[in-house]
């Protein structure tokens, strides 16, 4: 049995069909592809890219974007030299680095404002200051993350015995250093949740002690900024509303991760990525409000370019103007 | 809850709750006495299961062990050229299926040649084994399972992880760093790795039957699960994580407890919350814990089922005991309540109830024998009553005749006389209840002289009454025969004490008054003083009688006394029921009282003064019970109507007293 619909009407719906088709086309232009590249493992520490992916955010905003799984070994540098990825996460120190060595990245917005990462030390080892790391072993990462904890090093003239540290605290926890990087939303809870209580240890946030250094910011070659600046707002604008989202949804959003966590075979724990959640709602809204959110502050800028030059890990302080696209795409 | 107004719902309450109470106790005190010894035994046998499941994971993890430790001293001794190193690799592979993996990491430039990347891993792939690509670059040296037993110098198991790159398992690895050189010269080359397959050792620890649902599961040295029955679990969670998820810090303190190598039988919560214990000890070879669940349900399923069936034995007494509880309580109330019923019924004057059976030899039996003896009795009672009252109340009404006929024979015209004028006379008897023997009288002899009698018979009722009948009769007779006074009495008393069997006695005032001259003569047998209360001067008694009692003794010869009264004298006679009146503080009226009063009314009319006089005793006796008589005779002498023209005696008059 067939069913008669008039035809005016049929017209009728087909028009509106057509009219929603092409409404949604206008509204975001053809989908563009890109790809990002977050600066380590997937975790809740990058959730508001995978939660606007997943919810389609960036769809959305036009965007038909592929997230490359980061890690050990996957430096996001590279893949933006390489064209392998057109957008990366990185420290603001490890990209103020490569434009120095010639890479042409323009910062295009700041996630996380201020520096998270901590030395952490067992009570028990006798340390109790800065101080008395002097002399003992410190577990640094590679891959431009011992920057800060150097600077502090060098600002408090201390001579530690540097052990390259893995993507686990497993070294630590045996006694094979004594002091380790932690990140407040990662390791710190690792060590937590592997029996050690936080008043068995003493820690150490940079921030307290003459490094505080934004950290998670996302970049784009010059010539993407050049060639598609609206392509770049939207990638900005979509990522800073995935993580409002995620912010919004925590149970979905670490549903979301767990998933994502499992499927690259890495350890999944919600506690530990709820934890991770809650942290990065902290890094991003330091006072707690919307205002300056994907921002960087030219005061925070400047601090850690001068650094750096003082330090002789740049040869010159770049003018933030040259170093940050300006803030249109930020609300 | 109101509290039933039945005994026998009282007492199947009050047994029933009570019994209730102590076999709760009892139940739950057995219970949990029984869980404390079950729970005992239980750790004993936890402690026994987990120290023989240590020894089995133990034994799998020690193969692992020797082997990595074989080949670390194999290569301090002997050659390591790529193709040797290889060929050993596969022989302990080949050797030691407990083995999923095994390589030996170089430190840079402890090969012979320039300095180079070399860590050959061999692994098994179903029953081949094979071998992952060359290293391109020195970050294995960075790798837990390297550098740990680097830095720390000593072998060691890894935390479980997710091996890439060619096995693709989850493993554990058993690390050994190899040296050459002794004492200062001696240098690290390398580290020597076996790993073992987590589902491997999961097999292992599932192997081991704890109960019928319960489990065991390894925990590394961090706390992480190595193996568990949810594998979800394995590598992504630690018993931190899992006490942070819970909120349960207790949780946290025996992971931190286990961590330390010690052993314990705790509370815990298995799958889905079900309570259940865990028995935690540690595997001293890998620095591990092995933690096995025993859920409670089935560890205390014995005593439940034994708690069940008593409290239902228990349940099926309790209503025994108060189902005979309700039959005792109805053999109780239920006479009771027709003994109820027969009294309410005999409260109406029904006496012919039917009375519970009075066979029963208890307290109920007694009760009831004892209502139908009242029954009886009450019924004989009251027929004695009826009876009684009946033959009361016809004496009581002879008494009453008695006292009218007593009243009746006392003269009653007042004024007596009223052709009369040389006196005025007035008598008021006012009887006690009980009929008594007081009795005035006064008659003329003849013309002149006037005869006035006041007594009083000894006791009281019916006999008194009679008595003073005969001796009112006695004196009338005798004094008509025109005798003096005493001689009158004496006659009287003859008369009276011949015959006196029941001792009985009257006092008597007698006296006869010449109407013409006044003179007085009378005799006073034991009778209280009259009292005199003259025109001029102030009221006095005559002397008191020193003459015994009409009908004390025969042949008591009375003497009469003589006096005169003038004209507007009176004359005041009384019975003792005046001075012995009583009051409610048992105070007597007195002679000093009337003598008081009688001044008070000396001049006042006579009918008024003897009123008045009655007034004021009854007023001082107030409610108090009048015990005797009450008799009053009072006269006044005017004079002759002669004397009233000449006052002077007139001598010529015969005097009968003469």
């Amino acid at each position: 049995m067939t069913m008669k619909v008039p035809t005016p009407l049929l017209h009728w719906m087909l028009g509106c069909l057509l009219c929603l088709l092409c409404g949604v086309a206008t509204a975001s232009g053809p989908l563009k592809k890109a790809s990002f590249i977050p600066l380590w493992l997937p975790q809740a520490q990058f959730a508001g890219y995978y939660m606007a992916a997943e919810k389609g955010i960036y769809l959305k905003h036009g965007i038909d974007l592929t997230i490359i799984d980061g890690g050990p070994g996957r430096s996001p540098a590279e893949y933006l030299r390489d064209g392998r990825a057109d957008f990366a996460a990185m420290w603001l120190t490890t990209a103020l680095q490569r434009r120095d060595e010639g890479l042409p990245l323009v910062h295009v917005a700041q996630v996380v404002q201020q520096s998270s990462m901590l030395l952490v030390a067992r009570k028990d080892s006798g340390i109790r200051t800065l101080a008395d790391l002097d002399g003992r072993k410190v577990g640094l990462w590679g891959g431009d993350f011992d920057i800060p904890p150097r600077s502090v090093f060098d600002q408090h003239r201390l001579k530690v015995k540097p052990v390259q540290q893995s993507g686990t605290v497993n070294l630590f926890l045996r006694g094979g250093v004594a002091a380790a990087s932690a990140m407040w939303y990662n390791e710190y809870h690792s060590i937590l949740s592997a029996g050690m209580d936080e008043d068995e240890l003493t820690v150490f946030p940079l921030r307290d002690h003459g490094a505080n250094y934004p950290e998670d910011g996302l970049y784009a070659l010059q010539e993407t900024v050049a060639r598609d600046p609206q392509l770049v707002d939207a990638f900005v604008r979509a990522s800073l509303e995935g993580w409002e989202y995620a912010f919004a949804h925590p149970e979905e959003t670490l549903d979301v991760m767990l998933r994502v966590i499992k499927e690259a075979h890495l350890p999944a724990n919600r506690m530990h990525q709820r934890w991770m959640l809650t942290r990065m709602q902290a890094l991003m809204r330091p006072t707690g409000g919307q205002d300056g959110v994907g921002e960087l502050k030219r005061k925070d800028y400047q601090v850690v370019a001068q650094e750096l030059r003082r330090r002789g890990l740049v040869r010159e302080a770049l003018d933030y103007e040259v170093f940050v696209k300006a803030g249109r795409a930020l609300p | 809850m109101r509290f039933p107004r039945t005994i026998g719902a009282r007492l199947i309450l009050v047994v029933t709750l009570s019994t209730s109470v102590i076999f709760a106790t009892m139940l739950g005190f057995n219970h949990l006495r029984s869980r404390t010894l079950i729970e005992k035994e239980v750790a004993a046998s936890a402690h026994n299961l987990a120290l023989a499941s240590a020894n089995r994971v133990e034994a799998a993890l020690g193969s692992v062990a020797r082997a990595s430790e074989n080949i670390a001293r194999h290569l301090e001794k002997h050659g390591s050229s790529d193709r040797e190193v290889e060929a050993l690799l596969r022989r302990v592979l080949e050797d030691s299926p407990e083995i999923h993996g095994a390589g030996v990491a170089f430190e840079p430039g402890a090969l012979p040649g320039p300095v180079r990347p070399a860590a050959p891993y061999l692994y098994r792939d179903g029953d081949r084994i094979k071998a992952v690509a060359p290293e391109v670059d020195l970050s294995y040296r960075y790798q837990d399972r390297y550098q740990i037993a680097h830095e720390l110098g000593r072998a060691d198991w890894s935390e479980p992880y997710y091996r890439e790159g060619g096995a693709d398992i989850l493993m554990a690895t058993y690390s050994v760093p190899f040296y050459s050189g002794i004492g200062e010269a001696r240098r690290i080359r390398g580290v020597v790795t076996a790993d073992i397959s987590l589902d491997q050792l999961t097999q292992t620890i599932s192997a081991i039957k704890v109960l019928e649902t319960g489990y065991a599961f390894l925990l590394s040295r961090n706390g992480a699960v190595v193996t568990h029955p949810v594998s979800d679990y394995i590598m992504n969670e630690s018993i931190f994580s899992l006490a942070e998820a819970a909120d349960d810090s207790a949780l946290r303190e025996v992971g931190k407890r286990m961590l330390r190598g010690e052993s314990g039988f705790v509370p815990y919560r298995g799958f889905g919350g079900a309570p259940a214990r865990l028995y935690y000890g540690p595997i001293p070879a890998a620095g591990w814990s092995l933690a096995i669940v025993f859920p409670e349900n089935e560890l205390f399923a014995g005593i439940r089922e034994l708690s069940v069936t008593v409290a239902a034995i228990g349940l099926v007494g309790i209503l025994l005991i108060a189902l005979v509880v309700v039959v005792i309580a109805r053999s109780i109330t239920r006479p009771l309540h027709s003994l109820a019923i027969a009294a309410g019924r005999m409260s109406g004057g029904d006496f012919d109830v039917a009375l519970p059976a009075q066979t029963a030899r208890d307290e109920v039996g007694d009760l009831s024998r004892a209502f139908a003896a009242m029954n009886r009795d009450l019924q004989v009672h009251i027929r004695d009553l009826v009876a009684t009252t009946s033959a009361k109340e016809r004496i009581e009404g002879e008494l009453s005749i008695a006292h009218d006929i007593q009243m009746s024979i006392l003269p009653k015209m007042l004024p007596p006389f009223p052709n009369r004028e040389e006196f005025n006379l007035f008598a008021v008897i006012e009887p006690a209840k009980e009929v008594g023997g007081d009795f005035y009288d006064f008659f003329q002899l003849d013309e002149n002289h006037l005869c006035l009698v006041i007594a009083d018979v000894s006791g009281k009722g019916v006999p008194a009454s009679l008595f003073m009948a005969v001796t009112k009769t006695l004196i009338k007779a005798t004094a008509r025969m025109g005798l003096s006074p005493a001689d009158i009495l004496c006659q009287v008393n003859e008369q009276i004490a011949r015959d006196n069997d029941q001792s009985m006695f009257v006092t008597v005032f007698l006296g006869v008054l010449d109407l013409r001259s006044g003179d007085l003569a009378y005799t006073n047998a034991g009778h209280n003083p009259p009292l005199l209360m003259p025109c001029q001067g102030t009221p006095r008694y005559l002397p008191k009688s020193r003459q015994l009692v009409i009908g004390a003794m025969e042949d008591y010869p009375y003497r009469a006394e003589l006096m005169r009264m003038a004209p507007g004298d009176r004359l005041f006679l009384y019975t003792d029921g005046v001075t012995e009146a009583m009051n409610l503080q048992d105070e007597l009226y007195g002679e000093e009282r009337l003598l008081s009063i009688g001044s008070g009314l000396q001049h006042a009319p006579l009918v008024d003064m003897v009123e008045a006089t009655l007034a004021n005793i009854k007023a001082f006796a107030g409610a108090a019970a009048q015990s005797d008589d009450i008799t009053i005779m009072a006269i006044d002498y005017l004079g002759s109507r002669n004397q009233a023209k000449s006052p002077a005696k007139d001598a010529t008059s015969p005097d009968p007293l003469q």
